[in-house]
C-alpha cells in the first residue's frame, strides 16, 4: 500500500466515520435513557436524506451557481433534513414506544414494535409513487415520487475544489466541510447535554429515572427530547452523507443503521463521546479492511467488528452510560 | 366475601374450545388428527374455490406455505420457547439451500438424501458456531448480532467466486422420484366440482411444473417436526427452556444450565431452518444470494409473532398468513412488507402474545388471577380476624 493510498484511506475513513458517529448519537441517546435499541432510527436518517434531496429539487439547485447562494441552499437543506428527521423521530417515539412504556412491556416487545415501525417507514417511502397515486397527487408530485425504489441523487450546488495535497493525495473541500461539520455538531450536542438545564434532565433520567421523577424532572419530556436530539443529528448526518456519497434510496438506512449502531457499541453505547470515537474507528477499520480484502467485503468487515466487540468488550472502548457523562 | 361466592361460579362458565377438546376420549382425538392430516394432504388436489389461488399454481403456493411453516416451527423453538430474538434466521435457511446446491450441482453430484443430511449438519454446526460466543451477550444485543450474521451470510455468498457469486447456482438436484400412482385433481366450475383427468399429480414424481409432490414432502417433514416438537416441549428440555425464558437467573439458581439449553435451542432452530432451506432449493432448482435478503428474516419473524410465539399451531397459522395471503391477493403483493410491518407494530402494542396465544400464557393468567384472589381473600380474612379481636 503506497503512502498516497494510506492517506486516502485514512482521510476518507475519518470523513465517513464522522458521519457514522453523528448518526450513532440517536442510538446512544435513546439507549442511554430507555435501555432500548431504537431499531427505527435508520429510517429517521433515510427520511432526512429525502427531505434534503427534495429541497434541492424544489429550489432548483445546480452546480456552478455561485458560492453564497450555494451555501444558503445547503443550509436550507440541512434545516429541512433536521426538521423532518426530528419530526419522524418524535413520531417513532409516540407510535412505537410510548404505549409500551406506560405498560412496562419487556424489551423484546419494544424491539419488535420498533422493527415494525422501521419497515412501515421505509416501505412508505419505497411505495411513495403508489401512495401518491391513491391520493391522486401523482401528477403534481411526479418528479419527487417516480421510480420510488431506485436511487435518487442529491445535487450539491457547492463545487468541490482541491484545497491542498498531502504527498499526492488531494484533500477536497467537501470532505473537509463534512468532517468539520460532523465534529462540530457532536461537540455542540455534548456541550448541550453537559451544560444546559435540559441536558441535565437527560442525564438525570438516564442515571435513575425514579429519583429524577421525584426531583421534578418530567420523564416523558426528557424521553421526547432524546428522540428529538437523536433525530436532529440523524438529519444533519443525512445531509453530510449526501454531500459525500450523493445518492439515497428508501432502504439506505438499513446497512447504514447497523453501521451506526456498531459505532455506538464500539465507543460504548450510551456514551456521547464514545459515539464519535466509535464512528471514527469504524470508518478507519472499514476502509483499511476493504483495501486489504477487496471493497466487496467492506460491509462484512464492519459486521464482524460488531460481533467481535460485543463478544470481547460489550461495554465498548469508553464504557457505557450517558448518566456518568460527568457533570 | 363476595369474591369467594362469585369465584367458583365463574369457573365453569369459561369452558373454552380447548377444554372441550381435552375432554374428548383418546381414540376420538386420534381420528380427528388423522382426518385433519388427510385433509391437509388432499388440499391442493381439492382446489377449493375461494381458497385456491387463481393467479398462481395452487400446489406451488401450498409448498411455499409449508416451507414457511417449517421455518416458523424452527424459529418458534428459538424465539417462542427459549426467548431468543434471532433476526438472522434467513442465514440458516440460506446455508441449507446453498449446501444442497453446492454439493448437488456446482461442486459434486451427491445423492439427494445425503445432501439433505449434509445440509442440516452444516446448518446445525453453523448455529452452534454462531451461538456459542453470542448467546452470552444480552438479549437485545443478540438481535443485532444475528442480524449481522444474516447479512454476512448473504454477502459471503454474493462475493465468493467459488459459490458462483451473484450469478447463483442452477440445476439444483430434485428429490428422487418414486412414481407409484396418479391422482387426478378436482376442478371447479363456480361451486360445482368435477374431476379433471387432464391434470394429474403423480405420487411421488418431482417434476419442475407440479408443486404438489413437493408440498406432500414438506408436509410430511412438518408432521415429523411437529411430533418431535410436542415431545421436546413437554420434556425436561422444554421445561428448562421455559424457565430460562421466564427468568434466567432464577433458572440458573435452580440448577438449569441455561447457556447450554439456549445453545441447544439455537442449534435446533438452525437444524429446522436448514432443512427448510434445503427443501426450498430442491423445489425451485436455483439459489441466488438475492433471495436471502433480510426482509425474509422479518417475514419469518412476522409469522412467529403474528401467530403467537410459543404456540406451535399459532406459528403455523402465522406462516399461512405470511405466505398465503400475499399469493391469494396477488395485486397487493408489493405492499406485503408494509402490511407486515404494520401488523408487527399493531400486535406488539395491542396483542403482544399474537393471534393464538400459547397455553402457558393462559395458564399464567389463570395462576395470576388465582394468586390475586388468594391475596384478596387473605387480606379480607385478616381484617375480620382483626375486627374479632377488637370486639
Amino acid at each position: 500500500m503506497s503512502l498516497e493510498t494510506f492517506i486516502d484511506l485514512t482521510f476518507t475513513g475519518l470523513v465517513v466515520g464522522a458521519i457514522y458517529g453523528l448518526f450513532a448519537l440517536g442510538y446512544t441517546l435513546v439507549y442511554g435513557v430507555l435501555r432500548l435499541i431504537n431499531f427505527a432510527h435508520s429510517e429517521v436518517f433515510m427520511w432526512g436524506s429525502f427531505a434534503a434531496v427534495w429541497v434541492m429539487m424544489v429550489l432548483g439547485a445546480r452546480t456552478g451557481m455561485g458560492v453564497l447562494p450555494a451555501v444558503g441552499l445547503l443550509l436550507l437543506a440541512l434545516v429541512a433534513a433536521m426538521v423532518v428527521s426530528g419530526g419522524v423521530a418524535l413520531v417513532v417515539e409516540r407510535v412505537a414506544y410510548r404505549r409500551l412504556r406506560t405498560k412496562n412491556a419487556p424489551p423484546l416487545v419494544a424491539l419488535i414494535s420498533a422493527i415494525g415501525m422501521s419497515f412501515v417507514l421505509s416501505e412508505v417511502m419505497g411505495l411513495r409513487d403508489k401512495i401518491t397515486e391513491w391520493v391522486g397527487l401523482s401528477q403534481p408530485l411526479a418528479p419527487y415520487v417516480e421510480r420510488a425504489r431506485e436511487y435518487v441523487s442529491f445535487t450539491n450546488p457547492l463545487p468541490s475544489v482541491t484545497l491542498f495535497s498531502i504527498s499526492g493525495f488531494q484533500v477536497r473541500s467537501t470532505q473537509v466541510i463534512v468532517l468539520v461539520a460532523a465534529v462540530l455538531m457532536m461537540v455542540g450536542l455534548d456541550q448541550f447535554v453537559r451544560r444546559s438545564r435540559l441536558g441535565r434532565g437527560v442525564r438525570a433520567v438516564s442515571q435513575d429515572p425514579e429519583a429524577a421523577a421525584l426531583m421534578g424532572v418530567d420523564k416523558n419530556r426528557v424521553i421526547q427530547l432524546t428522540f428529538l436530539l437523536g433525530g436532529l443529528m440523524a438529519g444533519a448526518a443525512a445531509v453530510l452523507y449526501l454531500m459525500h456519497i450523493g445518492v439515497t434510496r428508501f432502504n439506505v438506512g438499513f446497512i447504514l443503521g447497523i453501521k451506526a449502531f456498531t459505532a455506538a457499541v464500539l465507543g460504548g453505547i450510551g456514551n456521547i463521546r464514545g459515539a464519535l470515537l466509535g464512528g471514527l474507528v469504524l470508518g478507519l477499520a472499514e476502509n483499511y479492511g476493504s483495501n486489504l480484502l477487496g471493497s466487496n467485503w467492506k460491509d462484512v468487515v464492519s459486521f464482524l467488528l460488531l460481533v467481535l466487540v460485543l463478544l470481547f468488550r460489550p461495554t465498548g472502548i469508553l464504557g457505557e452510560s450517558l448518566g456518568k457523562a460527568r457533570a | 366475601m363476595s369474591t369467594s361466592t362469585t369465584a367458583p361460579a365463574r369457573r365453569p362458565a369459561r369452558r373454552t374450545v380447548g377444554d372441550r377438546w381435552a375432554a374428548l376420549p383418546r381414540p376420538a382425538k386420534i381420528v380427528v388428527w388423522v382426518l385433519l392430516a388427510l385433509f391437509c394432504y388432499a388440499l391442493p388436489l381439492l382446489n377449493p374455490p375461494l381458497i385456491s389461488t387463481p393467479q398462481s399454481d395452487f400446489g406451488s403456493v401450498m409448498f411455499t406455505v409449508a416451507a414457511y411453516g417449517l421455518v416458523a416451527l424452527g424459529l418458534n423453538i428459538v424465539l417462542g420457547y427459549a426467548g431468543l430474538l434471532d433476526l438472522g434466521y434467513v442465514g440458516f435457511y440460506a446455508i441449507g439451500a446453498y449446501t444442497v446446491a453446492v454439493f448437488g450441482s456446482l461442486h459434486g453430484k451427491l445423492p439427494f438424501v445425503l445432501l439433505v443430511v449434509l445440509a442440516v449438519c452444516i446448518t446445525t454446526a453453523s448455529g452452534l458456531l454462531l451461538g456459542a460466543p453470542t448467546l452470552r451477550v444480552r438479549g437485545d444485543y443478540l438481535a443485532i448480532v444475528t442480524l449481522g450474521f444474516g447479512e454476512i451470510v448473504r454477502l459471503v455468498f454474493l462475493n465468493t467466486e467459488w459459490l458462483n457469486g451473484a450469478r447463483g447456482i442452477t440445476d439444483v438436484p430434485r428429490p428422487p422420484d418414486l412414481p407409484l400412482f396418479d391422482v387426478p385433481q378436482l376442478q371447479w366450475d363456480g361451486f360445482v366440482a368435477y374431476v379433471d383427468l387432464g391434470t394429474q399429480s403423480t405420487f411421488m414424481e418431482f417434476g419442475l411444473l407440479d408443486g404438489i409432490p413437493y408440498y406432500w414432502l414438506a408436509l410430511t417433514v412438518i408432521i415429523v417436526v411437529l411430533v418431535a416438537d410436542v415431545l421436546l416441549q413437554s420434556s425436561r428440555v422444554g421445561r428448562a427452556w421455559e424457565a430460562t425464558r421466564e427468568d434466567e437467573e432464577a433458572a440458573e439458581l435452580n440448577g438449569v444450565p441455561t447457556f447450554r439449553y439456549k445453545l441447544l435451542a439455537f442449534a435446533m432452530g438452525a437444524f429446522i431452518g436448514g432443512l427448510s432451506g434445503a427443501l426450498y432449493a430442491a423445489r425451485t432448482g436455483v439459489v441466488n444470494p438475492e433471495t436471502f435478503v433480510i426482509q425474509l428474516s422479518v417475514l419469518f419473524l412476522a409469522a412467529v409473532v403474528i401467530g403467537g410465539q410459543g404456540n406451535r399451531w399459532g406459528v403455523l397459522l402465522g406462516a399461512v398468513v405470511v405466505a398465503y395471503l400475499p399469493e391469494r391477493f396477488r395485486e397487493f403483493a408489493e405492499y406485503r412488507v408494509l402490511a407486515f410491518g404494520l401488523l408487527l407494530l399493531l400486535l406488539a402494542n395491542f396483542r403482544p402474545q399474537g393471534l393464538l396465544p400459547p397455553r402457558r400464557a393462559r395458564r399464567a393468567t389463570a395462576a395470576a388471577a388465582e394468586l390475586a384472589e388468594l391475596e384478596h381473600s387473605g387480606s379480607a380474612g385478616g381484617d375480620t380476624k382483626e375486627g374479632g379481636i377488637r370486639a
